[in-house]
């Protein structure tokens, strides 16, 4: 039986958003699945080498579980994000909930197929030097290419 | 139930029993009995599906003192 294959677009760049992608591509891949994520706009962050700079916002996001209910004035102010992030990576820390840096090191060796979007590194102007070694950059062509044969294809 | 290796996924979340159970499988031959315990509930479902799509047989998956323990068959 030949491998199945998904391809995953990763268009978001907040803590909670960078992890569906690296879960689903690290699980899959260890299925025994062939994987490829193209990374555009704010996805790219989560091929940045230090991605300690990943956060999360209370701010338009009622859905946010919270402590304690907070007035939206209140997660306006200067250190609020830094809090939440904080608080979510103790959290997740916690409850076993693995980092990014180790999901992605966990897609890495098993062979997912990390590419960049080329525009959106131009439109950032982001340094080449920034990201991690081993991925590709191409454009939508590129990722058609692979996603046209594949079982599951997902925007994130 | 004798087993070849032991993988302890205790305290690991989804998606980590999963994967790190694979790398276990990977350095074994097949036939052999890899033996995993975790504490995700989640471990029973993505086993049994693990299994399913992997190949590798599932000999029983039972519930020890709130930990979950899973006998996988290398195929």
């Amino acid at each position: 039986m030949a491998a199945k294959k998904m391809a995953i677009i990763a268009t978001k760049g907040a803590l909670d958003m960078a992890y569906p992608p690296l879960i689903l591509a690290s699980t899959a891949a260890a299925l025994g699945w062939e994987v490829q994520v193209f990374f555009t706009f704010y996805g790219l962050q989560l091929l940045r080498k230090d991605l300690s700079g990943i956060a999360i916002s209370p701010l338009a996001n009622p859905a946010m579980p919270m402590p304690v209910p907070m007035p939206v004035i209140v997660q306006m102010l200067p250190g609020m994000e830094w809090m939440a992030t904080t608080m979510m990576k103790a959290k997740m820390k916690k409850k076993g909930v693995a980092s990014l840096e180790e999901l992605r090191a966990v897609c890495i060796e098993s062979d997912v197929k990390f590419i960049a979007c080329q525009m959106t590194v131009d439109l950032f102007e982001f340094d080449k030097s920034d990201f991690i070694d081993g991925i590709e950059y191409g454009g939508a062509a590129t990722f058609m290419g692979f996603a046209g044969e594949t079982d599951v294809c997902l925007f994130i | 139930m004798n087993f070849d290796k032991e993988f302890d996924a205790s305290g690991l979340a989804c998606p980590m029993p999963i994967v790190k159970t694979k790398k276990s499988l990977a350095g074994m031959t097949s036939g052999q009995v890899l033996r995993v315990i975790a504490t995700d509930p989640g471990s029973v479902c993505d086993m049994e599906a693990f299994a399913e799509q992997t190949g590798n047989t599932l000999l029983s998956s039972t519930t020890e003192n709130n930990k979950y323990v899973f006998f996988l068959k290398k195929a």
